[in-house]
């Protein structure tokens, strides 16, 4: 279980001078949950977005199943089995909720209609939905559209920056509890959370990023006791 | 499954529209005495040619600006440049020196018509053989010198955005023009001058041995390559990458995390668009029996925007609906507007030479702003939603069923 699927060491990104993330490590496990929390401007989407090839680090490395993916075009790292839910849902408004769905499998050519009906199996509502366009979904169901296409790609880790954005307190429930489903059933997640509550509930390890910089990490639970993490992200 | 349900009903549909089109192209022999509007002559058959040409253009413009996101602005450069490589390859060696007589013969000693006459024989079958071979080896090639292009200029273009990408896309269709206008070139492309002599639409026609036509095809024949390329589009856009297309016009940033590869998939687009755009300038080249530079200004350009943004930025069966309307409109239907009348003694006021265009104008103006959308939107043109639009309770009850209000798409 405790075999490394993702290794980050001493990352580095920066934004014309200004620098996002300061050299930041850390490791998800496979079958793992790990979050990743902190305050806005902390560095967590940057971290998520350099590991997914979105953006280029400025220095540092990231290797994914033992193979150095760093700065390569995201193409390359999803065909490798990394997917991502971006932030914001980003679902594609004017295709159908299909349509999305099979965008998510794009670099698959091979049968895609048992990945729809898992897919479907976890949000019974996008079925309902299928022909409806992306656009007209309520935030929820586009978190979950989301989140579906993204495992249509069949990750062998899912990072999900934020999937609680802008929901009501009963669907980011909801979506958590997906969450806890995909895991479950055998996907590696990085969780990225601003609500750290929720986030520290449902991961087995997480990270604190403060300024670019990891200034905690433990398990779900020692961190929920912490008392600068409850002060800071708890608001207990 | 909605494809497979449409699959049929298309096809039927596609049939007869070209059916229809060989006889009403020659009912005039068939009946005698029709009106003038069933002659041969009649401008009905110009807008029909024109706008065949011009729908498959259309078509090719909404692959890159209504599918893919990309607003180009290039469609009348890879136009000339397919209709300078049908006629530079198809005028037969014998009309060369006619053609290219400012500059004592043309430089380039080949011809495709000739080439396949020299397989298949110049007259009877091996002719028409030869004729049809040299035209769609013809059109394939200035689709493909198009496409070239496209595929050269898209390194530095399609890094661009937006405006930027309109402004470079159309200040390369200028240059082309220019280019292709310059005397050094004389000799390849004929200069300023016009190049003719090639095969037209009008060399379809069935004749017998005295030259009488028998099988009118001149319109029919436009209407069927038209067509295939068409459908072909329409099956890309159907596919696994017209849906990759579609997701980086949505969301450009989005489709990357989904392991779409943008710069691929835009110059995939671009060159499939350009591809298309250069088959169109040839067959306008047909159209107009002769191709010249002059002709393919920006102004072409907007043309073909305005009929895809009239029928629908997204939709195929909108820009070609939109097509056949600007082409009759622009031609044919308020030519009247340009002649002086009078009823009785009295003269008409405000119709005059160039009236046409400012009555044009406005009506443009008027289905911009109450067809905001264009006039399909997004949508698709379908039996569907034809009969449900003829019955309207249905359509609303269906509606109430499915809230989706997507069940007339393909």
């Amino acid at each position: 279980m405790s075999e490394e699927i993702l290794q980050i060491r001493d990352l580095e990104i920066s934004y014309g001078g200004i620098d996002a993330v300061r050299g930041i490590s850390f490791n998800v496990n496979a079958g793992e949950i790990v979050t990743l929390i902190g305050a806005n401007g902390a560095g967590k989407s940057s971290t998520l977005r350099a590991v997914s090839g979105l953006i280029k680090p400025k220095a540092g490395t990231v290797t994914f199943c033992g193979e150095d993916i760093t700065g390569k075009d995201p193409n390359a790292i999803v065909s490798k089995g990394l997917m991502m839910v971006p932030e914001g849902r980003r679902i594609f408004p004017n295709l159908t909720v299909l349509e999305n769905l099979k965008i998510g499998a794009y670099l698959r050519d091979d049968d895609l209609e048992q990945d729809i009906e898992m897919v479907y199996g976890y949000f019974p509502r996008l079925k309902e939905r299928s022909w409806q366009e992306g656009g007209t979904l309520s935030g929820g169901e586009q978190q979950m559209l989301a989140v579906g296409r993204a495992l249509m790609g069949r990750p062998k880790l899912l990072m999900m920056d934020e999937p609680s954005l802008g929901l009501a307190p009963i669907v980011v429930q909801g979506i958590f509890e997906i969450i806890n489903r995909i895991h479950e059933a055998g996907t590696t997640v990085l969780l990225i959370e601003q609500n750290a509550n929720m986030a520290l509930h449902v991961a087995d390890r997480a990270y604190v990023l403060e300024n670019g910089k990891i200034a905690a990490e433990g398990t779900g639970r020692e961190l929920l006791a912490d008392e600068k993490v409850k002060a800071a992200y708890l608001g207990t | 499954m909605k494809q497979k349900n449409n699959l049929i009903p298309a096809l039927t549909g596609i049939i007869l529209l070209l059916v229809f089109v060989i006889l009403l192209e020659n009912i005039s022999s068939l009946i005698p005495n029709l009106p003038q509007v069933f002659q041969p002559t009649s401008p009905l058959f110009t807008v029909l040619k024109k706008a065949a040409v011009y729908s498959l253009v259309a078509v090719s413009m909404n692959l890159l600006n209504g599918f893919t996101g990309l607003f180009s602005l290039g469609q009348a450069g890879f136009m000339l440049l397919g209709a300078y490589t049908y006629a530079i390859l198809t005028v037969p060696s014998d009309m060369k020196d006619q053609v290219y007589y400012l500059f004592g013969g043309c430089a380039f000693d080949f011809s495709l018509v000739d080439f396949f006459r020299s397989i298949f024989g110049a007259g009877g079958f091996g002719g028409a053989v030869a004729l049809v071979l040299a035209c769609l080896t013809a059109l394939i090639l200035a689709g493909c010198v198009a496409g070239l292009f496209a595929y050269l200029i898209g390194f530095p273009v399609l890094r661009l955005k937006s405006d930027y990408l309109a402004i470079a896309t159309l200040g390369f269709a200028e240059i082309l023009r220019a280019i292709f206008q310059w005397q050094k070139l004389g000799p390849i492309t004929n200069g300023a001058n016009m190049i003719k002599g090639f095969p037209t639409f009008s060399d379809f026609n069935i004749t017998d041995s005295s030259g009488n036509v028998i099988l009118r095809l001149s319109t029919f024949v436009p209407f069927l390559l038209t067509t295939i390329c068409i459908v072909l589009i329409v099956c890309l856009i159907n596919s696994s990458y017209g849906r990759a297309f579609k997701s980086i016009r949505d969301d450009e940033i989005a489709s990357e995390a989904m392991g779409i590869g943008l710069f691929k998939h835009k110059t995939m687009s671009f060159v499939i668009s350009s591809f298309f755009a250069g088959v169109g300038g040839g067959m306008f080249a047909m159209y107009v029996a002769n191709a010249q530079a002059k002709a393919f200004t920006s102004t072409m350009t907007y043309e073909i925007l305005l009929i895809v943004v009239i029928g629908g930025i997204g939709s195929v069966s909108g820009s070609i609906i939109a097509t056949f309307l600007y082409v009759a409109c622009s031609e044919w239907w308020l030519r009247f507007l340009d002649s002086e009348m009078y009823i009785g003694g009295f003269k008409v006021p405000l119709l005059r030479n160039g009236f046409r265009m400012v009555v044009f104008s406005v009506v443009i103006m008027v289905i911009v702003l109450f067809f905001s959308q264009g006039i399909m939107g997004d949508r698709e043109l379908d039996l569907k939603a034809i009969t449900g639009y003829l019955t309207g309770k249905k359509r609303a009850k269906a509606k109430e069923k499915v809230p989706a209000g997507k069940e007339g798409d393909k």
